[in-house]
């Protein structure tokens, strides 16, 4: 069974060490046929390891493959952590990986017309993309079936990036460039965090094995730290608060969420798989996994809870007002994973990661959908350029359907489920900000329910807007493109309803995933659980679904009905839109204060510590010194000989004195 | 205090006096003489000493021969006389102040009033040596023997500076005759001789 | 009662007395050289003394050479002197300023 579980993630690797090096050698399809066996093989032994862990009650496996170093005790290993919770995440991340190296065949057909003539990366890119996402594919495994801190942050790192690599893909762009920049630096703040959480959990745990740090944790709770001299804090709310902001940047939550809509400027397939299924949720899996730790700290629960409600409540309202389609979707990203972290802070871990799961495949539906619609526009982004497509491409509109009716939770589908049992999980829960949070999530359904529906009326009903010459060569896309699009949207369907009970209410994460009495707010909720049927019947008596309700009916109503509403609200509330649309100001503050300020630090170094300093005082000083002091001194080189003789017998006077005195 | 001791007190006198007289003349001839006087004063004090074949040598070597140089060159050197004490008052009190200092650190470590080092039955082994003692053929025994390399070295220098003095002064007068064997060795037969060829002259 | 202090200490006030001289005399190179000679006496005035009172031969051997170096040296010394005379017209210490720093 251990080969198994190292093949697993070999497999990606092999298949993007492959195409990354031999892949001038092996052509495109060479580069596609190896990459799509790797993942697909680490996507078939998923599946047998779920079944194994799920169904054939295969014991919880925690075992090193390898040993790095041991340095005063801690030891640096590589190992497998494989319970239900990783098993989980490796079925979702193989399995979305899959589905998008599929549609990569389609979407990068004709990649070389991105690239300029003699452009060095353009050649070989679509052997180099397939190399990439099968390396980002590896680095996630690793990062889901770690042991320990090390290896996770090693995944972390990882994951970080191949996202660079891969947003700032077309590198001819120079967006494409400040994009992925923006996501790496913002990332690295996130990092700075987690570092510090670690080397917390290192100092007073004095391990970095997940199992022996869990075992200690009851102990660390009771210890408190001081920190900015005199302030006592626990240590386990310190230790949680930072592991979060490392959470924040790779999930992106507010105030680390600048990056993802900038991270549309990769390839759709990317913003699929990474900015939407995968790496953001690295963060969510992170706590759930580190749920033994979250419990014993309500202050940082709470933290997690306000942070998500915000982050949840807020993108959703920029998604109202952007045109560009991939944006709408990574706006709703950055929704969901408000969501999800809203499910974190109320102790609702299995929730959390239910939802990222269900998320994971109609938010890559949904993206990949988009570049569907991109592809058949000829690159078009621009959501008031499109309209009235459902003729032209009946699959992609009718997988979009299904995406966007999950996203907004639509009775019966997972979306649904995952999203209802957030919202119950919060209303139920005795956390600090819990009342702020609720509000937060029912608000987010109706505006969910707006902006989605907003971007399907506007892309795929209405009146065609877009010109004479892309409408004559609209068509559906091909089996590459639509056939995972099909495949994602099964499970988009199905697999909440099938999975909710055992998963959420039954015993699926125990053992994984640790929730104390006093704040198992899911535990309330599972009281009035009585299966996924009952389950949809109950969700027609809460609020939720009638806010969706009414979301899509006022999007129906603006976009479809009236569409003059949409200008003349614009103008209404000019100040609020202008607001929505500089994303309330965070890039420009960052860019004024961090960029600015690093720039006005570096310019004040450069004028008073290097020019007055380094070269004035130190350098041009030194010299200026020497010359000064020559110019005292050589005046003692009279020329006249009895000064000399005086020099040496007035020395010769002092050691004599010397001599006699002491 | 006996006899020896009036004879050193008297030529340590005159030897402290001479010295004074050295430095403080006004006419380089007299510091010179003066000079001498201080060689032959001390050549007693050796005397006193049994060093006699040094105290000799002294005379005959210092006074006989450096000193005699002195007096010519001093001679010899077209000397403005006037103006040569003018610096000498104004620095006095410095130079007589410092030289006091020194004497009086020196007189103290050695003297009877400083750390009394310098007495006692190690520092009195003298030993008066009788009338046969012969001090030449003392000095001569250690010095051909135990100091030959010194010794031999002591005359390397002599080379050197009869070497240094005649190069230093050696002035070449450009009308006086000599000859350089270097050159006339290296003369060919076209330097000497011409032949020239003519037509014979008959009588008319 | 004649001990070897005395005879330290005239070599003392003797050094003293040429230390003086050179400091003092600031007209004449001739007499800047005889101050030297003066200072060599008086070491050897040391040299005897130590070699009477420690019935040592290997005092006046040093005397001997140095006897022999002070020759020497004087010699060249006063060569310098007639060549720096010839150069410079005049033997006044305060004149030879060249090497001014």
């Amino acid at each position: 069974m251990e080969s198994v579980y190292l093949a697993i993630p070999l497999a990606s690797l092999f298949g993007a060490i492959i195409a990354g090096f031999l892949g001038g050698g092996i052509g495109r399809t060479g580069a596609h046929t190896a990459t799509i066996a790797g993942v697909g093989t680490s996507f078939v032994l998923s599946l047998y390891v779920l079944y194994q862990h799920v169904f054939a009650g295969v014991e919880v496996f925690n075992g090193t493959v390898y040993t790095w170093m041991v340095s005063e005790g801690i030891r640096f290993e590589v190992g497998f952590l494989i319970d239900n919770l990783t098993v989980m995440m490796m079925a979702v991340v193989t399995g979305v990986s899959l589905a998008v190296h599929v549609y990569t065949i389609g979407y990068m057909a004709d990649d070389e017309h991105n690239w300029p003539k003699d452009s060095l990366a353009g050649k070989n890119s679509y052997q180099r993309f397939f190399s990439y996402i099968s390396l980002f594919t590896f680095s996630m495994l690793i990062l889901v079936m770690s042991n320990n801190f090390m290896q996770l942050f090693f995944g972390w790192e990882a994951v970080g990036l191949v996202s660079y690599l891969l947003i700032g893909f077309w590198s001819v762009r120079p967006t494409a460039i400040y994009a992925n920049l923006k996501a790496f630096l913002v990332n690295r703040v996130g990092d700075f965090g987690f570092i510090l959480g670690i080397s917390a959990v290192v100092l007073y745990a004095g391990s970095l094995d997940y199992v022996e740090v869990f075992a200690k944790a009851e102990n660390i709770s009771e210890q408190t730290m001081s920190i900015f001299s005199g302030s006592e804090w626990n240590v386990m709310t310190v230790i949680c608060i930072l592991l979060f902001i490392g959470a924040m940047g790779k999930s992106a939550q507010v105030p680390l969420h600048v990056w993802l809509p900038d991270s549309m400027e990769g390839p759709t397939p990317i913003s699929a798989l990474i900015h939407a299924a995968t790496m953001v949720t690295a963060g969510i899996f992170m706590v759930a996994r580190m749920s033994p730790l979250y419990e014993y700290s309500e202050a940082a629960l709470s933290f997690v809870l306000v942070i998500g409600a915000i982050t949840a409540l807020s993108m959703g309202l920029i998604g109202i007002v952007q045109n560009d389609i991939k944006r709408v979707v990574a706006y709703s990203t950055l929704s969901q994973l408000g969501y999800m972290t809203v499910a974190l802070g109320v102790s609702a871990y299995s929730a959390a990661v239910f939802h990222l799961m269900t998320h994971a495949f109609f938010k890559a539906l949904l993206f990949l959908a988009a570049g569907s619609v991109i592809i058949a526009m000829h690159h078009e982004q621009d959501m008031r350029k499109m309209g009235g497509l459902k003729k032209y491409m009946p699959i992609t509109y009718w997988t979009s359907l299904i995406g966007s009716l999950a996203l907004i939770g639509f009775p019966g589908m997972s979306g649904f489920f995952s999203k209802d049992a957030i919202i119950e999980a919060v209303h139920h829960s005795s956390i600090a900000g819990h009342s702020f949070a609720y509000i937060a999530v029912l608000s987010g359904v109706f505006i969910t329910a707006f902006y989605s529906f907003r971007m399907f009326f506007l892309v795929f009903h209405g009146k065609e807007r877009m010109d004479e010459h892309t409408r004559k060569h609209l068509h559906e896309t091909p089996w590459v493109v639509t056939g995972p699009l099909i495949a994602l949207a099964i499970p988009s369907m199905f697999i909440g309803g099938f999975t909710i009970g055992s998963m959420l209410f039954g015993d699926y994460f125990a053992g994984a995933i640790v929730v104390h009495e006093a704040h198992d707010a899911l535990a309330i909720v599972g009281e009035h659980f009585h299966g996924a049927w009952s389950f949809v019947q109950h969700g027609f008596a809460g609020p939720a679904l009638y806010l969706a309700a009414l979301g899509v009916f006022t999007a129906w109503f603006i976009y479809i009905k009236h569409p003059s509403i949409a200008d003349q609200t614009r103008k209404r509330f000019a100040l609020i839109y202008n607001i929505l649309e500089r994303k309330y100001g965070f890039d420009e503050f960052n860019e004024w204060a961090f960029g600015g300020g690093s720039r006005a630090l570096g310019n004040r170094l450069w004028q008073f510590g290097d020019v007055v300093l380094i070269d004035g005082l130190l350098v041009n000083g030194s010299a200026k010194l020497v010359a000064w002091f020559s110019s005292v001194v050589r005046h003692v080189q009279t020329g006249l000989l009895y000064h000399y003789a005086f020099a040496m017998i007035i020395g010769v006077l002092m050691l004599l004195t010397l001599f006699v005195i002491l | 205090m006996n006899f020896t001791d009036l004879v050193f007190y008297f030529f340590a006198g005159m030897l402290v006096l001479a010295g004074l007289g050295v430095i403080s003349s006004r006419n380089p001839v007299h510091s010179a003489l003066f000079l001498v006087l201080s060689f032959f004063s001390c050549a007693a004090l050796w005397l006193i000493l049994q060093a006699e074949f040094l105290a000799i040598v002294l005379v005959l070597v210092y006074v006989g021969a450096v000193m005699v140089l002195f007096l010519f060159v001093v001679m010899m050197l077209d000397i403005n006389i006037t103006q040569m004490r003018q610096g000498f008052v104004r620095y006095l009190p410095i130079g007589a102040l410092i030289a006091l200092v020194m004497v009086a650190q020196m007189i103290w470590i050695v003297g009877p009033v400083g750390p009394d080092v310098f007495s006692g039955e190690q520092l009195d082994q003298a030993v008066q040596q009788g009338a046969d003692y012969s001090n030449t053929k003392e000095l001569g025994r250690v010095l051909y023997t135990d100091y030959v390399f010194p010794f031999e070295v002591a005359s390397v220098i002599l080379l050197v500076a009869i070497v240094a003095a005649i190069a230093l002064t050696l002035r070449r007068r450009e009308m006086t005759k000599y000859q350089t064997p270097g050159k006339q060795v290296k003369v060919r037969k076209e330097d000497r001789l011409r032949v020239v060829k003519m037509d014979t002259e008959t009588r008319e | 009662m004649i001990t070897l202090s005395s005879y330290l200490t005239l070599a003392a006030i003797l050094f003293s007395i040429s230390i003086a001289g050179i400091f003092l005399n600031r007209k004449n190179v001739v007499v800047l050289l005889m101050c030297i000679e003066l200072m060599l006496l008086s070491a050897n005035i040391n040299f005897v003394a130590f070699s009477y009172y420690l019935n040592d031969i290997s005092g006046q051997v040093f005397v001997f050479f140095i006897l022999t170096v002070a020759a020497a040296e004087a010699a060249i010394g006063l060569a310098i002197l007639v060549t720096l005379f010839r150069n410079r017209r005049t033997i006044d210490v305060e004149q030879l300023d060249a090497m001014k720093g």
